[in-house]
């Protein structure tokens, strides 16, 4: 590991200040990834901010919804009487995630903000345009299997790889970031993430010393048909390999309104707005859910060893989407 | 009635390993100790054409950097010449870091940074920079299986009677190719060494299976008497064949002792495991077997080929064992490897054995299909008491047993063998078994017993407690066989001051140096009948010696109340200890036999037919594997064997970018072992044998047998449950879409 500068934030707005200053400089949260890519010397920083014990854990409600802090627990999180009660989706995605241990230390704003997990990614003896723009995409023609069938480039076919990510997408989410001068920003969760483009490098359209201070999510009437599904190599500790974070609203027989997020396809949570539109009006049927399902996939465009995710991606949307009818808990 | 022999016991060394107090090879305290990081290739084949050192010397704490530019000569041959003992490795073919520029594998070592902590080293190791003369490496054995050779061209495969015909002339046969990735042992504790000279004399704490292969290795490496070595291995966390072959690590740990005249101490990174130590190959196999419609076997033809490095000849017997499972009066089988730039393969639990059951097993149930005959009816008809080849009868083998009792307790004969007919709401249901097969190997052992007329016994071997019970089950056969309660003995190993033991592996420690403190405490009882008799008021004096017994500080005249105090008989005689060494050898008798372990495996998956994802949700293992010395530390190898076993079928792959030939999975988040959540019910059983010959003790292998069915039975099972034959293992879920 490099020697780096560590200091300990008091306050948000410092804090950003003081990584904003140094564009080598980074936030420290539960450290859960960070400091294993600081281990590998994928991750270099010449100092390190320690947000951790900022006063930005409070989970409350709203007028209207709930605010999530950024250095809340996953585990909190995922276990707070009013998330389980009005936002199951976001609970089962984050208790979907890595291991008991690792989401008692991992924040929400961390988890947000993770890696990929592209093995290229990791090694610094291979080349990877993400870690080191310009010498070349490893996976692009190398072993892709948990890589990306959708939005992908040339530049990077790497996967955002969390779980909680997927739900706050199908929650409408908020995320609201403290800049230098004190003020807030608020960024739709959908113009979070980014597509790899030629500038793999940039995971998402945070500015270098930003820091995300919450998570809010609006009210909904997902709460009684939702559902996370993970499909994974192993029971748990692993990343997926798809998941779909699926939920619905009914008037009657109709849906009325439709949530389809797929995750571990794509560089960012992929939300099909075309695989909702499919759904909406139509009564719960099995071809519905297919077709939905067809709609969500019809742009993937498969690597070498990954082309099973399309196959899977469309089973696991129908799959999700008939557990949220019957509101079965993950 | 025995005291301590098949009951259970609890590990005698659980309390120093829970509380810390059990010290691993890294662990040790040495004044002035200096830390090296090793810094990798990061090409696959080729030369160094330069290597740069300057900035990572200059770095805080760096006391200096060694690559293959600076790494000292060894010197010529030392007096006194190796012993003819010692003299059976001098072929030792094992990887040595820095003695050349070339190339040999990815993420091979080739520097060593040296410095006061280890944080410092590893910071400096990314600051040494190399460049090659970069060659295409070769890494994909099934590209390449045209370039199969045998490992020794002047003992081709020997038939047995004519398969190729029988084969040609039967009515119904399978035919099939399988193949396993490479995999990657995975144990928790990462090899490491600290080593140190004082004058020509070299001491080193090891992660060792063997510290007697770690001396000579290292004897060979400095051209030093093997007696100026010392290696010390007292725990393992964990090994399963990895520090079995010598690793180059401890050779290199020792010569940069030497060369900075310090204590070092270097400790392999996750990914330098990877490279560091060997792993099972990667292996394709093919299997045809042939049967009369009544479900007789008339030929085996079975051929398998591995991967091995560019400069050793590593070949798995991978179906030297299956050869032998069943009566099929025709077979011919043959087992070669495949040059790749890769790091040498090495034993990985089971070796062999479970790769060709694998194939083997799978075949069976796909012969059991073509025939319609119930799997487990199949493997009955061709159930065998002799080995097939020598004729030899079993001294022991009840398999038989062990597969009614399995399906009696799984309960087999509910199955519907037709495929995809098993539901449990909407997952698949697929019920499925194999046969597991392992050696009752002996190995020459030895051991030191001294009883202490204090009321206590010490007893070392320098073998090896890789986790298996070895500590206990030691302790509990000298408690047994010296009549003293477990708490007076007190067992040592892992160190080569201690007398000589075969390493720990092929499942035979405790029939071979267990039958070595057997055999020194009988001494011990005859030298105290000798000392008894010596004495007027002997009641021993008429007595044959297995007349009598050890019991509670007492030699005892079996069958009456006569006995003598033996520690007062030792201080009678002014004789503080009584001490045997003592080395056990198998028996004459033996060669007049076929031994083996055996056992049956009978699995439950359930299949999510949209996802592909796979549960074993039961698994019952019925193992034949002798005497039970301590069914607790039994059971726990059989139950890890069928963990192991679950993780090989669905999970484990070592990934080779074949563009690089560099491992890309060398870690534990992308290199898969099974967690908690993925292991359901486990039930394991033994079937007891009662058998002299194997040895004087009964035991039989049992480490590695747990494992050997457990992946053909789940393969077995998922065709049952999706009526889909996955052949090339791990069968992740998107083999099943
Ligand atoms: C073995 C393993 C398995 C895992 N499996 C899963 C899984 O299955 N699913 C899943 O979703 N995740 C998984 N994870 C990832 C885990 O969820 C993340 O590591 C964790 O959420 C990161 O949170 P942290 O607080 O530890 O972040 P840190 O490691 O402290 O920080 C991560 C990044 O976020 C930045 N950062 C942190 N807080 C802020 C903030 N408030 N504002 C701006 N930037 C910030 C940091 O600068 C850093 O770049 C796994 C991790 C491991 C190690
Ligand atoms: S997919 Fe992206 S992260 Fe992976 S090697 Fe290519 S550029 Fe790097």
């Amino acid at each position: 590991m490099k020697s780096f500068k560590y200091s300990v934030a008091k306050e948000p707005t410092g804090a950003a200040r003081t990584v904003s200053a140094n564009p080598t400089a980074k936030f420290l949260a539960g450290g859960t990834n960070l400091v294993d890519l600081m281990k590998e010397y994928v991750e270099r920083p010449s100092e390190v901010v320690d947000v951790s014990r900022l006063n930005l854990a409070q989970i409350r409600e709203t007028s209207n919804g709930i605010s999530i802090g950024a250095l809340a627990k996953n585990s909190d999180t995922a276990n707070h009487p009013l998330v389980r009660q009005n936002y199951p989706l976001l609970s089962m995605a984050i208790l979907a995630g890595a291991s008991a241990q690792l989401r008692n230390m991992a924040t929400n704003g961390g988890n947000l903000m993770q890696r990929t997990r592209c093995q290229y990614f990791y090694d610094t003896a291979m080349p990877c345009n993400k870690r080191e723009p310009g010498s070349g995409c490893g996976a692009l023609e190398g072993l892709n299997r948990i890589h990306a069938i959708l939005g992908h480039s040339e530049n990077c076919v790497a996967t955002y790889p969390g779980d909680m990510a997927n739900a706050l997408y199908a929650l409408d989410a908020t995320i609201r970031v403290r800049g230098t001068n004190g003020r807030d920003r608020l960024i739709p969760v959908q113009d979070f993430h980014r597509l790899p483009g030629d500038t793999p490098q940039k995971d998402n359209n945070l500015a270098h010393g930003e820091l995300i201070v919450a998570i809010e999510i609006p009210r909904n009437n997902f709460a009684a048909k939702s559902y996370y599904l993970k499909v994974r190599d192993r029971a748990s500790y692993a990343f997926a390999l798809v998941s779909v974070a699926a939920a619905l609203e009914m008037r009657g027989d109709a849906i009325e309104r439709a949530r389809v997020v797929l995750g571990s396809v794509a560089h960012k949570p992929w939300r099909s707005v075309e695989a909702e539109r499919v759904l909406i009006g139509k009564p719960v049927t099995v071809e519905t859910f297919e077709a939905s399902a067809e709609a969500a996939l019809k742009d993937a465009k498969p690597l070498e060893h990954n082309g099973y995710k399309v196959e899977l991606g469309k089973r696991s949307i129908v799959l999700a989407l008939q557990r949220a009818m019957s509101g079965e808990v993950a | 009635m025995a005291r301590y022999i098949g009951k259970e016991m609890s590990r005698v060394d659980g309390f120093a390993k829970v509380t810390g107090r059990a010290k691993y090879a890294a662990e040790f305290k040495v004044p002035n100790l200096a830390y090296g990081f090793i810094v990798t290739s990061t090409i696959g084949k080729g030369t160094i054409r330069s290597i740069d050192t300057t900035e990572a010397s200059r770095a805080p704490g760096v006391i200096g950097v060694l690559t293959h530019e600076n790494y000292p000569k060894p010197a010529p041959p030392a007096a006194p010449e190796l012993k003819p003992e010692e003299n059976r490795n001098v072929r030792d073919k094992s990887f040595r870091a820095l003695v050349s520029n070339q190339i040999f594998f990815n993420m091979q070592p080739i520097a060593l940074v040296l410095a006061e902590s280890f944080e410092q080293a590893r910071y400096a190791a990314r600051l040494v920079r190399a460049t090659y003369n970069e060659e295409k490496p070769m890494t994909d054995l099934e590209s390449s299986l045209d370039k199969a050779r045998l490992a020794n061209p002047s003992r081709p495969p020997r038939p047995r009677g004519n398969p190729t015909e029988a084969f040609a002339a039967a009515p119904v046969k399978v035919e099939a190719e399988y193949t396993i990735p490479i995999e990657h042992h995975n144990p928790m504790e990462p090899h490491g060494a600290i080593a140190f000279w004082e004058g020509d004399k070299l001491t080193v704490f090891d992660k060792s299976q063997g510290v007697y292969v770690v001396r000579q290795h290292l004897a060979t490496s400095f051209h030093i008497p093997p007696e100026n070595v010392q290696v010390i291995s007292p725990f393992v966390g964990g090994a399963f064949g990895s520090a079995l072959r010598p690793n180059y690590y401890p050779a290199l740990t020792a010569m940069a002792a030497r060369v900075i005249q310090r204590p070092v101490k270097v400790v392999y990174t996750r990914q330098q495991m990877f490279t560091g130590h060997g792993y099972r190959p990667h292996t394709w196999q093919k299997v045809s077997l042939a049967a009369e419609r009544s479900g007789k076997l008339t030929a085996l033809i079975h051929d398998s080929k591995n991967n091995s490095s560019s400069f050793e000849d590593y070949v798995e017997n991978t179906t030297g064992m299956p050869r032998t499972l069943y009566a099929c009066p025709n077979a011919l089988t043959s087992a070669q490897f495949v040059h790749t730039d890769m790091s040498t393969p090495a034993p990985m639990r089971a070796p062999g054995a479970v790769s060709g059951m694998f194939a083997l097993e799978c075949a069976m149930d796909e012969l059991a299909y073509a025939l319609q005959i119930d799997p487990l009816e199949l493997r009955l008809i061709n159930f065998t008491d002799v080995d097939p080849d020598s004729g030899k009868p079993y001294s022991s083998k009840a398999l038989r047993e062990c597969y009614r009792l399995g399906a009696e307790k799984f309960g087999w004969s509910k199955r519907n063998p037709e495929p995809r007919s098993m539901r449990d709401g909407r997952l698949l249901v697929g019920w499925g078994m194999a046969t597991g097969i392992w050696g009752a190997f002996q190995q020459p052992a030895s051991a030191r017993v001294a009883l202490k007329s204090d009321g206590t016994a010490h007893v070392s071997s320098a073998t090896a407690d890789i986790g298996p019970g070895t500590y206990t089950v030691m302790t509990l056969i000298a408690a047994e066989y010296l009549g003293l309660n477990a708490e007076k003995v007190k067992f040592e190993l892992g160190d080569t001051r201690f007398p000589r033991a075969p390493v720990q592996g092929g499942s035979f420690t405790t029939a071979s140096v267990g039958s070595a403190i057997y055999e020194a405490a009988q001494n011990i009882r005859q030298k105290l009948m000798d000392l008894a008799n010596k004495e007027a008021s002997s009641p021993f004096k008429t007595a044959k010696i297995e007349d009598t017994e050890l019991l509670d500080g007492k030699l005892v005249l079996k069958g009456s109340s006569q006995s003598v105090d033996i520690f007062a008989l030792m201080r009678r005689n002014n004789l503080p200890e009584l001490v045997d060494v003592h080395e056990a050898r198998p028996s004459r008798e033996r060669e007049k036999y076929a031994t083996g372990a055996h056992g049956a495996q009978f699995v439950e998956v359930k299949v999510d037919p949209a996802t592909g994802v796979v549960q074993v949700t039961r698994a019952i293992e019925v193992t034949a594997c002798g005497k039970i010395m301590n069914p607790k530390t039994s059971h726990s190898q059989e139950i890890g064997g069928v963990v192991w076993g679950i993780g090989m079928a669905l999970q484990e792959a070592t990934e080779v970018d074949h563009r690089y030939g560099r491992i890309m999975n060398p870690n534990l988040q992308h290199y898969h072992v099974p967690v908690s959540a993925d292991i359901h019910e486990i039930e394991t059983m033994f079937v007891e044998e009662d058998d002299k010959v194997v040895n004087p003790l009964g035991v039989k292998g049992m480490g590695e047998l747990g494992m050997v069915g457990i992946p053909a039975a789940i393969a077995n099972a998922v065709f049952h449950a999706t009526g889909k034959r996955i052949r090339d293992l791990p069968i992740t879920p998107d083999k099943l879409l």
